[in-house]
């Protein structure tokens, strides 16, 4: 380690002479080279991971800051400055070993930085400039300081390893409850619940309590890690489901008819009428929501902390018995008998997005904890994992013997999945990867079918609801193994709990804030901004912000010839353009050829949305911090009703008229495609030969279809007549291009070659 | 097979005894704490809204005075002292945190025009319609002593100011002319004069002690360098200028209440443009005084209401009013610059928190949370339904109904000078700004 690191570039001659005069005794710490610095590298000399970043390296960081673009996340602290070396010493005469602050990871604050350091700052006047450099310093220097603090994490992840190559799918839960503690191993347990039919199961949020529901009306919640009981009630009446709301005092049960909540006394609070025949619940606990998905249709959202419902959007697609919501957003996720998946937003009457997930009806949806991965299961036996980053495309797929009917994640991204009687959990290689379909993690045999599943939040525990009643399965490695105190905690009293509920309803996010990306809301409204702006100019009728056109200075004598100003006029011009163009970019070419909605930058609409549209993406929506010259506005919007004013998310109508007019004309074999209609993907046939491709999508009528219809493009030169099931049959992998040619996509870059 | 199993000691996390905190273990994940950015905002909202609920700024009313408040002045040493003079000629001498009145002089006959204290805080200056100048001791006399002025100077013209140098034993005085008197001497050292007005008021700067400036009714504000015989430079408003005030932290800046409503910040090197018109009273400011941090500045005007404004802003934060106050004469924003003082025409003083909202006598968690929601109010304070929020103020009818009017009237001279630019050649009619309107012009 560095003894004395310096402040400048060089090293000052002074302090090695110094420290060749006296030679000071070794320490058992200290390298064996200790006579420092040799001024040329500066970098730690004994570092055990190439990750880890000194901090004091002051060439290099220097350097980093001063770069506004870098692929690798920094760290631009300063290193603790020692003018003067012996100031370090204690009174005992001892040198820090250790000296400066120490080193952080830089996966660690990359997890904690909230800004894009790889998109440009906007160009912008001087005084907005450096104001927005300041709050990404300020923003730097915090997820420094946060990652620090991951030092202080008290508990380690659990884990599960076989011995040299040994299958960690064979290892059966008797094992692994005799290998581990008696506190863990108490976790284990089978309640036999024969009489009442197939269970589904809830844990509260902290993790803590559990409620069951079995299918004859059997109704029971209990603090499960002490194993005492709540409440059993026998509600005289089929449970559909069953779900705790902010705190494990409530509990809602869908019931046959009506949906009812309870307290955990067992005691009837309210009957809801207006959410009948309910099949599954979900609690949005931010929103304090709780969405309702029913037989007829409709997914209705329960305001639970004013008892009034917010929304009650009809899907279209019949009977709804596939729900999950993704924690990250809020957003639900319906799968349908059609085999796609919608997600909703109660802010919108339409759903956010519609993926096309299988070739039969889906019967299991979830999404992990951050948001980025979808498993799916449909009736065509396929696992399939979606990137929900914008592609929306399949990242993985396994087709099962049975099929799973029955999905969750857990906190740390593991994946388990209820087939028949077996559950079989998947796991990724790190926290944010998505887990690897190809070996089970575990496995486990139920004594009756599965009917209910969920990882139990901060515990390495699975609870299992089947024919034969509640297994608590152990899965190491499953839970968060750190919380926190003032989120969620499992350890809290009885006045935590209720400090928490106070606060929790005083910042009770409201309905019309869900949407697709839960950031979006810290990004600049751009388009009531230039609205304003507009308006501004209309009403003084100048531009005040308008720069003056350049007028230039008369010079001396002979030097302001016409011909010269026209030069120097020029020369300005061109520099303000090529300023332009360097941060505005140059414009989408306008002939570029159009591609489809599935590519990442436009995400997420109803409507497939043009990439070519005539605005370019605008450069200004950084997700950064505000700038105070940027001003939001909430205006009603001119994208119509229902739409979240600041979402971006959706092109303007009359742009999409006009690029659907500017279509090429497909013609089909059959009939021309209706590109009113939602796209849903898009497959490459081989048997076409590179300048096919074929297009399918989901109509609007004929919902219970998988594909109304597939057709060969015209750009072919043998559209051949093709069977259904040969387009479907050669689909694998979904391209989102139209044209035959790999082409560009105009907005992400990428290119679908096939 | 190697297992671990996550396995929690409840031990380390509950609390031992009843008489512990209670162990709240922090993780900073995100993934543990989503809807970062809507949370933040409801708690802004939140926080924003209860700034509103508890903006209850005034805080007392000094009643003593038996005629209007005309001037008021500080302690420089004391905080809790304030000084202020009436306009039946008497001075009084309060205490701030016990809110009663320790001295009572009768100083001059007539108005008191002008009050100021000694650097040093021993004594202070009065100035009367009575055409002198005298100086007091800031202590009471002795028991059966007389209240008498330590020195008296018979002027030969109505005096209607004064300040007192920053660090030197020298005043000057305003009236006819400016005077600046050494305090050993019954004569001015120098007088200064252009043109022939009443000056009606003077202003040391604090930062470049030599430098003055004031204000007379010909509409003009003066600069002066005390070391020269003659002032530096004028420049001249559209209407009169009440009185000005330095910031105490730039040496260069200073504030002018004006006549026209507005108060105009000058930068005395260019004073072509003030580098700001701040504008939201609705009749003629009376009194301007800066906050210590020079951040801020605090204006009295006829309207009866006073307002605060930040230096870099046109439009005022805050207006504070009530039903009994009238037209405020003069206004001092305290030495530790968390209170305000007016004196108003109905014979009270009123001290008013610099703050509304603010708590005092915050605990150290109290100073946690409001720091944080001050940071969140920030973050989000543009946002339409929290600036909304945050700039909505209760205003007596008059001002209301004064306000709507004044801002049709501005409507239309606007409109009809567009329509003047339209229909003329383009660029014969020149589009003035709004701070260059009202400078006429600047003499040197």
């Amino acid at each position: 380690m560095e003894t004395a690191p310096k402040p400048g570039k060089d090293v000052p001659p002074k302090k090695d002479k110094l420290q060749t005069k006296r030679k000071k005794p070794r320490r058992y710490w200290e390298e064996e080279t200790v006579p420092t610095t040799a001024g040329a590298s500066p970098g730690p000399p004994r570092n055990k991971k190439n990750r880890e970043l000194r901090p004091q390296r002051p060439k290099n960081a220097y350097i980093l800051k001063k770069s506004r673009i870098s692929k690798k996340p920094q760290v631009p602290k300063k290193p603790r400055e020692w003018k003067n070396p012996e100031s370090q010493r204690g009174l005992s005469g001892a040198q820090d070993p250790f000296p400066g602050p120490a080193p952080v990871p830089v996966e660690v604050v990359q997890k904690f930085c909230r800004i894009d350091k790889s998109r440009k700052l906007p160009h912008s006047k001087a005084k907005t400039r450096s104001r927005l450099e300041v709050a990404e310093a300020e923003e730097e220097e915090t997820s420094i300081k946060a990652a620090r603090s991951e030092l202080l994490l008290a508990e380690e992840p659990g884990f599960l390893e076989g011995e040299d190559g040994e299958d960690t799918a064979k290892i059966c839960q008797a094992d692994i409850v005799e290998a581990v503690d008696i506190a863990s191993a108490a976790k284990h347990f089978d309640l036999n619940l024969r009489q009442f039919g197939p269970y589904r199961l809830n844990y509260s949020r902290t993790g803590r309590h559990l409620a069951f529901g079995g299918r004859r009306g059997h109704v029971a919640a209990l603090d499960w890690v002490t194993k005492k009981l709540m409440c059993e009630i026998n509600v005289m009446e089929a449970v559909r489901d069953i779900r705790f709301l902010h705190s494990e005092a409530l509990l809602a049960v869908a019931q046959n008819r009506w949906l009812h909540i309870y307290d955990n006394q067992g005691i009837e609070l309210h009957c809801i009428r207006r959410c009948d025949r309910v099949t599954r619940l979900e609690f949005l606990p931010f929103h304090f929501l709780l969405a309702t998905a029913s037989e007829t249709g409709f997914l209705t959202y329960l305001d639970v902390s004013v008892g009034k419902i917010v929304a009650a959007l009809n899907a279209r697609a019949g009977r709804l018995d596939v729900m999950s919501q993704n924690p990250y957003n809020a957003v639900i996720h319906l799968g349908h008998s059609n085999g796609t998946a919608s997600l909703w937003s109660p802010a919108m009457k339409e759903p956010l997005a519609k993926i096309l997930c299988h070739r039969g009806g889906v019967r299991a949806v979830a999404v992990d904890s951050t948001g980025t991965y979808m498993a799916t299961s449909g009736l065509d036996h396929q696992l399939k994992i979606f990137d929900l980053r914008g592609t929306y495309q399949p990242l993985s797929t396994r087709t099962l013997p049975h099929g799973a009917g029955h999905l969750a994640f857990s906190q740390r991204g593991l994946l388990v999945a209820g087939m028949g009687d077996v559950v079989n959990i998947w796991a990724g290689q790190g926290k944010a990867s998505p887990p690897s379909l190809e070996q089970p993690y575990l496995t486990h045999r139920l004594s009756g079918p599965v009917h209910g599943l969920q990882f139990c939040p901060f515990e390495d525990v699975l609870g299992v609801g089947h024919t034969g009643g509640i297994t608590s399965m152990l899965v190491p490695g499953a839970g968060e193994p750190n919380f926190d105190g003032l989120e969620s905690n499992p350890y809290r009293s009885r006045k935590q709990r209720q400090e928490w509920e106070v606060k929790a309803l005083l910042e009770k996010v409201p309905a019309e804030l869900i949407c697709l990306d839960p950031r979006a809301l810290a990004e600049v409204d751009v388009i009531s901004l230039e609205q304003g702006k507009k308006e501004q100019i209309e009403r003084l009728g100048y531009d005040p912000q308008a720069k003056a056109p350049f007028q230039p200075k008369p010079k001396q004598k002979g030097r302001s010839s016409t011909a010269s100003l026209v030069k120097r006029k020029r020369k300005v011009m061109d520099e303000e353009h090529r300023v332009n163009e360097h941060w505005h970019g140059p414009g989408l070419p306008q002939a570029a050829p159009s591609c489809l909605c599935l590519c990442p930058c436009q995400p997420a609409t109803s409507h497939s949305v043009p990439v070519s549209s005539p605005s370019p993406v605008p450069r200004t929506r950084s997700g950064r911090a505000f700038s105070s010259s940027i001003i939001r506005r909430r205006r009603p919007s001119p994208r119509g009703p229902g739409h979240l004013p600041w979402t971006d998310l959706c092109a303007e109508p009359d742009s999409r008229v006009a690029w659907e007019q500017s279509l090429p004309k497909i013609t089909c074999r059959e009939m021309s495609v209706p590109w009113n209609k939602e796209v849903g993907a898009v497959w490459p046939l081989p048997q076409l030969g590179v300048d096919s491709c074929l297009l399918g999508w989901v109509g609007i009528k004929e919902e219970s279809d998988f594909l109304d219809n597939v057709s060969g493009s015209s750009c072919g030169p043998v559209p051949l007549p093709l069977a259904k099931h040969e387009a479907i049959l050669g689909s694998e992998g979904s391209v989102s291009c139209l044209y035959p040619h790999p082409i560009p996509c105009g907005c992400c870059g990428l290119s679908f070659a096939f | 097979m190697k297992v671990k199993m996550l396995s929690r000691n409840p031990d380390n996390y509950v609390r031992e005894t009843k008489l512990d905190l209670q162990r709240v273990p922090r993780n900073y994940d995100p993934a543990l704490h989503p809807f970062e950015v809507p949370r933040e905002y409801i708690r802004a909202l939140n926080a924003t809204k209860l700034e509103r609920v508890f903006a209850k700024p005034f805080l007392a009313s000094l009643d003593g005075h038996r005629d209007g408040v005309n001037c008021l002045a500080k302690h420089p040493e004391k905080l809790a002292t304030v000084l202020s003079g009436a306009c039946d000629g008497e001075v009084r001498i309060w205490n701030l945190t016990q809110r009663n009145c320790i001295r009572t002089i009768q100083a001059h006959e007539g108005f008191v025009r002008g009050i100021c204290t000694r650097f040093c805080g021993t004594s202070f200056f009065t100035v009367g319609d009575d055409k002198t100048v005298k100086q007091w001791k800031m202590d009471g006399p002795g028991y059966g002593d007389e209240e008498e002025p330590l020195h008296t100077i018979l002027g030969k013209t109505v005096y209607t100011g004064i300040d007192h140098h920053w660090k030197e034993a020298v005043f000057a005085t305003c009236g006819q002319q400016v005077d600046i008197w050494d305090e050993q001497r019954t004569n001015p050292i120098c007088s200064m004069t252009w043109g022939f007005d009443s000056i009606s008021s003077v202003k040391f700067n604090p930062i470049e002690t030599f430098l003055l400036g004031s204000c007379a009714s010909d509409r003009n504000i003066v600069l002066y360098d005390m070391r020269q015989a003659t002032p530096l430079k004028k420049v001249i408003l559209d209407m009169r200028t009440n009185t000005i005030c330095w910031n105490p932290m730039e040496a260069f800046i200073f504030t002018a209440a004006n006549e026209d409503y507005n108060l105009y910040t000058f930068d005395m090197r260019a004073l072509d443009t003030p580098v700001m018109v701040h504008m939201d009273h609705v009749s003629a400011v009376l009194d301007v005084d800066y906050s210590p941090t020079g951040k801020e500045f605090v204006s009295a005007s006829f309207d009866k209401s006073i307002r605060i404004f930040p230096v870099d802003k046109s439009r005022s934060r805050e207006v504070y009013h009530t039903k009994r106050m009238q037209h405020v004469i003069c206004v001092k924003w305290t030495s530790d610059s968390k209170y305000i003082m007016c004196g108003s025409d109905e014979m009270n003083i009123r001290l008013w928190k610099a703050n509304a909202s603010e708590k005092l006598g915050l605990t150290s968690r109290e100073k946690a949370a409001k720091d944080y929601n001050q940071k969140l109010k920030e973050k989000f304070q543009h946002y339409p339904h929290i600036k909304r929020i945050a700039r909505h103020r209760h205003l007596p009818k008059s001002i209301y109904s004064q306000i709507q009017e004044q801002r049709i009237m501005k409507e239309a001279r606007r409109r009809k000078e567009v329509n003047r630019i339209k229909h003329s050649k383009p660029g014969s009619v020149p589009l003035v700004s709004e701070k260059k309107k009202h400078v006429v012009a600047v003499v040197k």
